[in-house]
């Protein structure tokens, strides 16, 4: 925090000189003063129109007439297309991949044809003049529908009287999975005790402050389609546009300047998308969509929307000695495309038990069909889920043989000692740090203070609790991650560093920018690796044109991956450079170094040329160089992490809550987090992705939950309707760090996007039982709201009516 | 459809648009007059990223039509970096110094508020703080910078008041 203003580089801390420093975002100044140009800031092209779609009103129904004629008449339209016609021009697609093995999903057209399956599904398009034109032609169109009966919860949708919503499939089961490692049954037959539960997690919606938008002009001259769209990958977009509209993929480019949020919803293919990318192939016009607030919440992918029925086996020394788990998880009406709606319920049951001791595990998968929206991967995919129902259970397993939470964690958690280690579910960790986390949070938030507190405000009626969760994050995905399924997504990443005839750099790169900071840190790595102050470094993301191919920001990639890359390309370019400067400067390159921007003497560090001197006469006079001397002033290179399959992180947080036993609103009154990324390369940065995905965690905790009816009507979706935190709930969050790097790379670093948001409502929701143990109470399902709360208090009477989204 | 000759003050520039009357405010900044830091998020009221000041004072640009701003003083995030307004660059600069944005989508409705905030209270507490932006949902950040820049933001403006105040 000391370091805010970029320092000059010196000799001493060289090759690391910004990295591990908090230097802040180029790109921050510009968002400040409102010069982002987030896709629905670009000046529109000449002849731009506007799409809007027609919605499904049910959640599933047969689509009997649909008649367009007076739409197609209305003022200023210039197209009206139903899912058929459209799908002459587009593609549809089926959301599978062959590594999920039996993972089943339907043809899924852009626009609906003949039958509906979730409200808000995408029937009618229509292009005009402006969007309200567009909207006002959308109310002239008429459909009529046979309404069908909806599956709405995930239990209900494998009974055996509940109507099958793709008959081709024979069932609503996507996926399952089971999974097995030691003697579970023996471990709970031999139990000093077993605690189990029946979690929920709601399903809940990304609400990225700026929806998801395109702008796709097509040149019917070129045949060629550029989009401006909001997306965290152009170059999976560069493809899919390809594929699925029959173009080549050369003949499509696809940018994404500035991205207002994306938290993993960014990533998946929509139809709305696709159609405005295929009425502008159409209409040869550009053609530019933005989903409202409203159409967000019924379109883009959802999260969660899982129960969890679990048992947890402990010894009487409070060893953990087995856990036994049945996950069914809700996914809308099709696996999402192409990253399929399987990776959050894999991951959810592949993390329990995942920072503990323990060897005996049974975990069963049900991936199963409704008709809601889609869902699909979202920040810390599958994390809470596992996070959840783990740590609860440890608390429980704790009271069950009297051992303070702290300690039975302590007791648990995998120690220093096991590394390399792999899980239970095939996890191979590297190297955790588990246990320095625990001690460190253990000091910074006071525990023996908190609970002489939390003793004390019991005495006056006051309710509070502490909460902990230790988890593990998966980051760094290696190079079999989705391409093996079949996927064209890319696991590698791309580089080209140039020192431009100004002396200064130019670093294009794959990965991309949704605020995360990533145009930072690539300038951190390039200055660091070359040896230049960080202002002479211009770093270009977005642009499948202007930069590599590669795999871009998820999973909490971009870092660890994508710094690595530019870490190695750097040092690339700086080796091309020093042989330059050494026929130069006629000294051999070893005995030359470049310090901020400076050829130097490596013995003495005394100046010799300066970069712009050496650009100069690269690019203005190389007839003065040696004959065959070519100067190679450009350094591309591509990375995909080898040697393990993910870069696993670890850490641990801890909530402090107060409850109002008479309302059922909890308060947050601290939080904590210690985490490991490894080498951290900007402090400041870190520090708010993990303040960031708390925040989304607590959301997740107690607020934020999509209401369906038993019809599969979505009940809140706006956001007057549907919470998201405020600041004026949210309570600082005390961030601190182990370093732990990994060795399977140069930089060490690890990723540090899904840590807040792993365990955050598990910590939370632990703080809210502890608060509630002493009156008996206890509840297993978030969001934690206040009609929650007193239920499990007594004090409003059992629900008539399920209370898992059906409220 | 029917169009009404609408003028307002518009960062100091005095501008007439025939608009429909269904247009909103945010609409017309962004439409007519390419003014695109002002960001629409939700076009109901709850999100704050549509956040301007008209005759200095906060409004949601997506809940004013733009007819009902005329004849009055409306002033954006553009406008107010470009007149360098002494709380609003204060605020900037923390806001970067303490990465009190990610995607920066919020940001520029967040700024507005908080120039009112600190109009009215130079040295507001955290809670004041949150108090005052909690009308503005920003996913990225948790909020807890945000609180720190305005803070220090605050903490700046104290230190170079003219003396003579």
């Amino acid at each position: 925090m000391n370091d805010r203003t970029s320092p000059a580089l010196s000799a001493v801390d060289r090759p690391n000189s910004y990295i591990g420093r908090s230097v802040p975002r180029p790109n921050a100044r510009r968002l400040v003063q409102g010069r982002g140009q987030y896709t629905d800031d670009i000046a529109a092209p000449a002849r731009t129109l506007y799409a809007a779609f027609l919605r499904s009103p049910y959640a599933h129904a047969q689509i009997t007439r649909i008649d367009v004629a007076a739409a197609k008449s209305a003022a200023g339209v210039a197209l009206v297309v139903t899912g058929a016609e459209l799908a002459t021009v587009c593609e549809p697609w089926v959301g599978v991949l062959t590594h999920f093995k039996g993972l089943r999903s339907a043809t899924q057209y852009a626009l609906a044809v003949d039958r509906v399956v979730w409200q808000g599904e995408p029937i009618v398009g229509v292009v005009a003049e402006s969007r309200a034109l567009a909207e006002d032609a959308l109310a002239l169109i008429e459909i009529d529908y046979a309404e069908l009966p909806a599956v709405t919860d995930p239990d209900a949708a494998l009974l055996p009287d509940t109507p099958v919503i793709h008959a081709e499939l024979g069932s609503n089961l996507a996926f399952a999975l089971n999974l097995e490692s030691g003697d579970a049954e023996a471990a709970f037959r031999d139990a000093h005790a077993v605690v189990s539960g029946d979690f929920r997690f709601g399903r809940h919606a990304p609400v990225t402050l700026e929806s998801r938008s395109i702008l796709a002009d097509f040149d019917p001259s070129t045949r060629r389609l550029t989009v401006h769209q909001s997306t965290q990958t152009p170059y999976q977009m560069q493809d899919i546009f390809a594929r699925h509209l029959r173009l080549p993929q050369a003949d499509v480019r696809v940018v994404a300047q500035d991205v207002g949020g994306s938290f993993g919803m960014k990533l998946h293919v929509y139809g709305d998308e696709m159609a405005t990318a295929a009425m502008s192939v159409m209409l040869g016009r550009p053609v530019k969509f933005v989903a409202d607030r409203l159409e967000a919440f019924q379109s883009d992918i959802h999260a969660r929307d899982h129960r969890v029925r679990a048992r947890m086996a402990v010894a009487a020394d409070g060893e953990i000695t087995g856990m036994i788990v049945d996950d069914i998880t809700g996914v809308g009406a099709f696996s999402a495309y192409p990253r399929t709606s399987a990776v959050e319920g894999n991951q959810a049951i592949r993390l329990m038990g995942g920072p503990y001791k323990l060897r005996n595990y049974q975990g069963r998968l049900r991936v199963v069909f409704q008709n809601k929206g889609l869902m699909s991967q979202y920040r810390a995919v599958g994390h809470p889920i596992a996070c959840g129902v783990t740590e609860a259970l440890v608390d429980q397993a704790a009271a069950a043989v009297g051992l303070d939470p702290l300690e039975i964690r302590r007791r648990n958690l995998l120690t220093d000692d096991v590394y390399p280690y792999t899980s239970p579910t095939g996890y191979i960790f590297e190297r955790l740090s588990h246990h320095q986390c625990l001690e460190k949070l253990e000091r910074l938030m006071d525990y023996a203070g908190l609970r002489a507190n939390q003793a004390e405000a019991r005495q006056r009626g006051v309710m509070r609790g502490i909460g902990f969760a230790a988890f593990i994050e998966i980051t760094n995905p290696g190079p079999a991650f989705y391409g093996v399924g079949g996927a064209h997504i890319t696991a590698q990443d791309g580089c080209v560093l140039t020192l431009e005839p100004s002396g200064n750099l130019r670093c294009a790169v794959s990965v991309t920018e949704q605020g995360q900071g990533t145009e930072a840190i690539m300038a951190q790595i390039a200055a660091s690796a070359v040896g230049v102050p960080i202002e002479h470094v211009r770093v270009i993301t977005g642009d499948t044109e202007a930069t590599p191919y590669g795999g871009a920001t998820w999973a909490s990639r971009g870092a660890g991956i994508g710094g690595e890359t530019v870490l190695i390309t750097g040092k690339a370019l700086r080796a091309n450079l020093l042989r330059l400067a050494g026929v130069m400067l006629q000294a051999p390159a070893e005995a030359l170094d470049i310090k901020d921007g400076l050829i130097v003497d490596a013995a003495t560090g005394q100046e010799r040329l300066s970069l712009p001197e050496l650009a100069r006469i690269a690019y203005y006079r190389p007839d003065t160089l040696p004959q065959g001397v070519q100067a190679e002033l450009s350094a591309a290179h591509n990375h995909v992490p080898r040697g393990q399959p993910f870069a696993f992180t670890n850490g641990i947080q801890a909530s402090h809550v107060e409850v109002d036993v008479e309302t059922g609103f909890v308060r947050l009154l601290n939080h904590w987090v210690v985490e490991d990324c490894g080498r951290i390369i900007n402090p400041l940065l870190v520090d708010e992705q993990v303040r960031g995905g708390v925040v989304q965690g607590i959301g997740a905790a107690l607020f934020e939950e999509c209401l369906y009816s038993e019809q599969g009507q979505l009940l809140n979706g706006t956001l007057a309707d549907y919470l998201v935190p405020m600041a004026g709930d949210m309570p600082d969050i005390h961030v601190e760090h182990v370093s732990t790097p990994t060795l399977h790379s140069e930089l060490g670093a690890k990723g540090a996007g899904e840590a807040g948001a792993a365990g955050a409502a598990a910590a939370v929701l632990n703080a809210i039982n502890d608060a509630l143990q002493p009156l008996g109470a206890r509840l297993l399902q978030i969001p934690a709201t206040p009609e929650r709360i007193l239920r499990a208090l007594g004090k409003l009477d059992a629900p008539g009516r399920p209370t898992s989204g059906e409220e | 459809m029917r169009t009404i000759s609408t003028t307002i003050l518009v960062n100091g520039t005095s501008v007439t648009r025939q608009v429909e009357p269904r247009t909103h405010l945010a609409d017309f900044l962004r439409g007519e007059l390419g003014l695109t830091g002002t960001h629409v998020g939700c076009e109901h009221g709850v999100c704050g990223a549509c956040t301007v000041l008209m005759d200095g004072a906060t409004v949601r640009a997506c809940l004013v039509l733009a007819v009902q701003a005329s004849g009055r003083e409306v002033q954006t995030i553009e406008g107010l970096s470009a007149a360098k307004h002494k709380i609003t660059q204060a605020l900037q600069e923390a806001f970067c110094a303490r990465n009190a944005l990610q995607c920066g989508f919020c940001t520029p409705g967040l700024l507005a508020t908080a120039t009112e905030l600190l109009t009215q209270d130079p040295t507001p507490s955290r809670e004041a703080i949150r108090e005052a932006i909690s009308g503005h949902y920003c996913r990225c950040t948790g909020y807890h910078a945000i609180v720190d820049a305005v803070q220090q933001a605050a903490a700046v403006l104290a230190t170079t008041e003219e003396p003579t105040r």
